[in-house]
């Protein structure tokens, strides 16, 4: 079913508004539904919460695609770069679930019943030649596995090219948690740390302040080997095909508060023994009226832990603190990783 | 980060923060670290102190000083103030002259430099040519003259530096007059000393290093007498009516010269060596001080036996027939007469010797019978013995205090009872807010009291815990004793004493409650002392016991110390602080943290193996708890001490050495292929260094872990009473945190005051938090419903504090190196955090609480957290909310112990050691700021003339 409807761009209001709209437009009120929009590269991205809605909105030339699928039968591969201009048109794919009959591919599982390990994210912020990586330290049962060291990068100045210095990752332990995940490699610039720039800090600064997030830890690098780089107006170029453990969008609209919970129960494990009686975790305190200050410090902390501040590199349509999706492309299907194996070996 | 930025901009906090904090670096305390020069002005009565690092510091009378800096960071090679006037001239060793000034400026004075100069040569002549030896600041105040390696005295205008080139007094123009066989074997020495006549200011005498002394004429510009020697030349004294002059000598020897118009190359009058007859070290520096009776001091340093003396720093009295030998703990730096400087008077008749060495400023009496030495009310030696750590208490109760200085002033009845001699300029600042005591624990066993309360650092009080303990070496008791024959007759001086006979006895932690003078010290072999302040000496038993820490855990062996052994029976004490409780952890490793609760009479130590609580009323251990994980074998098997003297490391570099000789030695005698295994060696030497260098430094990325090393280690320990397990009753609590992120909490029941001796003290385990991020626990902290931290024991009970909030509910302030956490009471909830580590990758190092008052409004305080990171910086926190206030850079991130040495204040200022013998007081309050404020005015003078020979007489002997 098509719908044709206006919004003001000035004034695109919250992403909560706009799926009830889209709801209410489609005469689904109770209907649980994946929205993606087509950006001007043609890739069919998501839209799930206020950052890259707003994104959305402003792309809009005039006209902005938007699908809406039902979550329960989504196509998760859908989603992510390149998927509009693939060979096979996203819209059959979309509109025509029968196609997929045809082929029917191994749906493992929805995402959310997968512990993520790492993750790319951010990918439509950062710029090209970067990476926002997202290690998730479960137990001891792996060590994090990688060293830091320092050395000098050149940068681009308005005085000409500059070496400036830098932090870079000297080593992987095999086996550890940052070589499993296949996004980290040996010299690759460290540019951030959970969303704070190293620059100008020294190397036991940036080991301390890894450590200290060692257990949800979200490392922006520009890889040493910038071939394999989501280049997302190329037509050849995926990054499924480096990582080999990856979450796909996460597709509540809720996301941010999603994140939030599991951020709080990765890093604000504190446990108490009362009484020489079982551990148990350290609950939150309630807010009340006297500690209403502490929690908007406690809101601080948590989005500057999580990462997601914006970077001076960033797209400055997602400024303030955005919070955006966090997606992946993974191609179910085989012709697709018979390409990604092409790409490699570029 | 701009989040994180935003909620501080609140203009009215804003407003506050500026009248409540700024930081400032406001006096250094103690003895300069390497000095290298002296001067002295009798005129305006202040002495100056210059240093290898190019600092320059003035002295007068206590409270004021003075300090500047060099830029360039040289080494002070002489100083020598201008004569009457506010001025000195600094010679650095890259042969630069500096002139300061102190001007008055908003009511008091300031040392600034003026200008600098360099003496250059002739385009092509070598650097010795204006290499300066010798620097005489002339009466007239209008010209500096300046001796050279080249044997050429340049002339330079004051205060331009402008070089009056046609005054130059050329060594060959001085050679003309001299006898041509004197004048063929040597040509050009350099300038060995360089002194203006003291009643004829047209007259100067040059004494070059070889053997030649001219008496030079300014007016004529020509040489009036020469005077020729045997012996190198070291240095130059006029007798105060210029009729003689004394010289010194490389030999030991020191000759007298006279100085009449009859005779224009005189024979010396006599020729002296006074250690004699066999080979002696040089006389380098020499006074000869005319008295009312008749026979003169002659006051001179070194000329010691050569063989069985040579190594001693000595300077020598001789006064008729009285002699004595000052043996100095260091290097002469330089030293100087006070001396009559009425114009008038006929006699210098010396009233005191100040003698610079290396590590301490010993000032001698010389009109007290015996000579003996002055207490200098500042420059304290801070490290006669390694300080191993410092306590801060504020405001001290004026009953303390008393009882304080007066057990202090019964240690120092040896001193002479001379006011302090050098008094110039007038302290302006104003009288210090409050008493307050600085304690240092220092590596030989002693806890030395300070008086911080003001500009100069004071010692009060020294306290020796080695009296408890069996030690090998018994304390030296005839060290000052002279023996009637005994030649040369030295007599020890000065109080450093770097050597510890056993670095067990090293105190570790100190705690002192002012309300109750009960004091709580604790060692490197887990000694824990209980003392209490006791007006009179006594004699008694010290009660002793043992905490084992290990308790139940088996199958571990400690590799490190062994416990110290006590003394059996009664030990004499003095007055002052006695103990009479010994608590000994076992494994005796180093005490790592103490708390006190003066009210409750406990006393809480920790070790890297556990904690314990010892309650000293009834002189019985309530608990103890090891903390130790099972895989840590580190800390089971070694001692651990954070602070690492240098002399121990000394030590252990001397102990390298004696091991790497012995294997050579053995080496060598063993098999033929010794050749080839010292090959082998050196090539795998070389390998590994080669690695290393290749080797970039690299840091790896990891949690941590629970199997980490010093897990267990008990990083702090806090008494409180609060809610810890119903929030209907309150109940004291003993709180001690690890190293491995473990926060334990211990409800105690302690007896009321009428059964307190009858029924025992019981602890019971509470809570147990283990914090996530594992980092370790650097202080804990209960907040009272009002947000405001418990006041501290018996504080209440003096009216000094508001009584605590038992109202509201309780929060624990848990701050780990890298997060500090709140949680409620008595449930254990998180309620905020802030995560210093995770943002700006610095590490806690040291944490208090501070009050800050506003400088704006009496009746505005707050409390606020002071906390020293890793890299140097202060950071003030906010109470209870957790906001950073405000930032300072403080101490250099490089420098480590710097770091570990700092200690806070009450009231928002703190101390840090910037060399082993100083500390540096800052401030973070805009209201509590001791720093030194004085004025020093030209004195008036009634007759220019003669003021104007002694001065420069005086000021030009600095050199040594």
């Amino acid at each position: 079913e098509f719908r044709r409807f206006s919004l003001e761009r000035s004034k695109p209001g919250k992403f909560e508004e706009f799926y009830g709209l889209l709801q209410h437009v489609h005469k689904i009120p109770n209907v649980d539904v994946l929205v993606g929009y087509t950006d001007i590269h043609g890739d069919l991205l998501p839209i799930n919460n206020d950052d890259n809605y707003h994104k959305a909105v402003s792309t809009a030339n005039p006209l902005l695609r938007i699908f809406i699928q039902r979550k329960e039968d989504a196509d998760y591969s859908a989603f992510g770069t390149d998927t509009m201009t693939r060979k096979k048109n996203v819209l059959s794919n979309v509109l025509r679930p029968d196609n997929h009959k045809k082929k029917p591919h191994i749906v493992i599982s929805m995402p959310q019943d997968f512990r993520p390990v790492s993750s790319i994210i951010d990918v439509d912020i950062l710029p090209e030649t970067h990476r926002r990586v997202r290690l998730y330290k479960y137990g001891t049962d792996k060590p994090l596995g990688f060293y830091i060291r320092d050395g000098s990068s050149v940068r681009v100045t308005p005085h000409g090219l500059e070496k400036v210095p830098g932090i870079f990752i000297s080593r992987l332990v095999p086996g550890g948690l940052a070589q499993s995940t296949g996004l980290l490699a040996v010299n690759d610039e460290v540019l951030e740390v959970n969303g704070i720039e190293v620059s100008g800090k020294s190397l036991d600064q940036v080991t301390d302040m890894m450590i200290a997030n060692s257990r949800n830890l979200i490392i922006t690098v520009r890889p040493a080997n910038q071939r394999n780089n989501v280049v997302r107006n190329s037509r050849t170029s995926g990054s499924s095909g480096q990582s080999t453990e990856s979450s796909l969008p996460s597709s509540t609209p809720n996301i941010l508060t999603n994140f939030l919970q599991g951020e709080e129960e990765s890093d604000e494990e504190d446990i108490i023994i009362e009484d020489s009686g079982e551990p148990q975790q350290i609950p939150k305190a309630a807010a009340t009226s006297e500690s209403l200050e502490s929690l908007t410090q406690i809101e601080l902390h948590e989005s500057t832990q999580n990462g997601f501040l914006p970077s001076t590199e960033m797209n400055s349509d997602h400024s303030a603190g955005s919070v955006s999706m966090e997606y992946e492309v993974q191609d179910p299907d085989h012709k697709s990783l018979e390409e990604d194996g092409t790409i490699i070996t570029l | 980060m701009r989040r994180f930025l935003r909620p501080g901009h609140d203009p009215v906090r804003e407003r506050l923060k500026r009248d409540l904090f700024q930081f400032n670096k406001t006096v250094e305390h103690g003895f300069p670290h390497q000095p290298s020069a002296l001067g002295y002005s009798p005129f305006l009565r202040l002495m100056a102190i210059g240093t290898r690092s190019g600092a320059i510091k003035l002295y007068g009378a206590p409270g004021v000083e003075f300090m500047g800096l060099h830029e360039e960071n040289n080494t002070v090679m002489q100083i020598h103030f201008i004569p009457d006037q506010c001025q000195l001239v600094t010679l650095l060793d890259d042969n630069s002259l500096h002139l300061w000034s102190l001007k008055q400026h908003s009511g008091a004075s300031e040392l600034r430099e003026e200008c600098r100069f360099t003496l250059k040569g002739p385009p092509g002549s070598p650097p010795s040519a204006t290499q300066i030896t010798a620097v005489l600041p002339h009466s007239s105040r209008e010209v500096l003259y300046l001796g050279t390696e080249s044997g050429n005295i340049f002339v330079v205008e004051l205060p331009s530096f402008r070089v009056l080139e046609d005054k130059t007094i050329t060594s060959e123009a001085v050679l003309q007059r001299v006898p041509d066989d004197y004048s063929n074997r040597r040509s050009c020495d350099f300038v060995e000393a360089l002194r203006e006549h003291p009643k004829n200011p047209d007259q100067i005498l040059i004494g070059y290093s070889r053997d030649l002394i001219v008496l030079w004429d300014l007016q004529n510009n020509k040489a009036t007498h020469h005077f020729l020697g045997s012996q190198q030349l070291e240095n130059l004294y006029w007798q105060r009516d210029g009729s003689k002059f004394i010289s010194c000598h490389y030999d030991g020897s020191y000759a007298q010269w006279p100085v009449s118009s009859d005779n224009r190359q005189p024979e010396p009058l006599e020729n002296v060596v006074p250690y004699g007859p066999f080979p002696c070290k040089a006389i380098s520096k020499i006074y000869w001080q005319t008295t009312k009776n008749g026979l003169p001091y002659i006051i001179f340093q070194g000329g010691m036996p050569r063989a069985s003396y040579g190594d001693r720093h000595s300077i020598s009295v001789v006064h008729g027939s009285q002699q004595t030998a000052f043996d100095f703990t260091s290097r002469v730096i330089d030293f100087f007469i006070i001396f009559s400087s009425e114009p008038t008077a006929e006699c210098d008749d010396p009233s005191a010797m100040v003698v610079l060495a290396e590590e301490e400023l010993v000032v001698i009496d010389l009109e007290t019978a015996g000579w003996p030495a002055i207490h200098p009310p500042y420059l304290a030696s801070l490290h006669c013995s390694a300080i191993t750590c410092s306590h801060h208490v504020s405001n001290i109760p004026l009953k303390l205090w008393e009882r304080i200085i007066s057990a202090g002033s019964k240690q120092n009845i040896h001193y002479s009872n001379m006011p302090w001699p050098i008094d110039g300029g007038t302290n302006v600042a104003p009288d210090p807010p409050q008493r307050d005591l600085l304690l240092t624990g220092h590596e030989d066993g002693t806890v030395r009291f300070w008086d911080a309360s003001g500009v100069c650092l004071h010692l009060l009080y020294k306290l020796s815990t080695v009296k408890v303990f069996l030690t090998d070496a018994d304390p030296n008791e005839n060290m000052n004793t002279v023996g009637e024959d005994e030649w040369p007759p030295l007599r020890k001086v000065g109080t450093f004493d770097p050597y510890s006979d056993d670095p067990r006895l090293g105190i570790q932690k100190i705690y002192l409650c002012k309300y109750s003078g009960y004091l709580a010290v604790a060692g490197t072999a887990g000694q824990v002392l209980v003392m209490e302040l006791n007006d009179e000496d006594a004699e008694h038993v010290v009660d002793h016991a043992e905490a084992d820490l290990l308790q139940d855990q088996e199958g571990y062996r400690w590799k490190g110390h062994e416990k110290l052994k006590t003394r059996d029976g009664p030990v004499r004490f003095e007055a002052g602080f006695q103990p009479f409780v010994l608590v000994q952890c076992q494994p005796p490793a180093v005490v790592t943290s103490l708390a006190l609760h003066s009210e409750w009479k406990l006393v809480a130590f920790g070790t890297s193996h556990g904690f314990g609580l010892f309650d000293h009323q009834q002189k019985r251990l309530v608990f103890v708890k090891c903390t130790l994980h099972p895989s840590d074998q580190l800390a089971l098997e070694g001692p651990l001490s954070r602070v690492k003297s240098l002399k121990k490391s000394l030590r252990q570099s001397f102990r390298r050495i004696r091991r790497s000789r012995v294997s050579s030695r053995k080496r060598r005698g063993g098999s033929g292929n010794a050749s080839e295994v010292q090959e082998a060696n050196a090539k795998f030497d070389q390998e590994a260094l080669q690695e290393m260098e290749l080797a970039p430094v690299q840091r790896k990325i990891e949690a941590r872990s629970a199997e980490d090393s010093f897990t267990g280690f008990v990083r702090t320990l806090y008494f409180a009473d609060t809610f810890l397990r119903d929030s209907s009753r309150h109940c004291p609590s003993l709180w001690a945190g690890t190293n491995g992120g473990t926060v334990y909490a211990f409800c105690l029941r302690v007896p009321p005051a009428e059964r307190r001796m009858d029924e025992p003290v019981r602890a019971e385990q509470a809570k147990e938090i283990q914090l996530m991020h594992r980092a370790p626990v650097v202080s804990i902290l209960v907040l009272d419903g009002r947000g405001t931290p418990l006041p501290e024991p018996l504080e209440v009970a003096h009216d000094l504090s508001k009584s605590p909030d038992m109202q509201g509910s309780h929060q624990l302030l848990v701050v780990s190196e890298e997060q500090l956490k709140v949680f409620t009471l008595p449930k254990v909830s998180s309620k905020l955090k802030l995560k210093l580590t995770a943002l700006e990758g610095c590490r806690v190092r040291k944490v208090t609480v501070a009050n800050f008052g506003s400088c704006k409004t009496d009746d505005y305080s707050e409390n606020d957290l002071a906390v020293l990171t890793n890299l140097g910086d202060i950071q003030i926190i906010s109470l209870p909310f957790l906001k950073l206030q405000i930032r300072y850079p403080c101490i250099r991130k490089e420098d480590v112990s710097g770091i570990a040495s700092c200690v806070f204040t009450k009231y928002g200022q703190g101390f840090y050691l910037i060399s082993p013998s100083e500390f540096e007081r800052f401030s973070l309050s805009t209201k509590w700021l001791v720093e030194p404020r004085c004025v020093v005015d030209m004195p008036e003078v009634t007759s220019n003339n003669h003021v104007h020979h002694k001065s420069s007489v005086e000021n030009a002997a600095g050199k040594s």
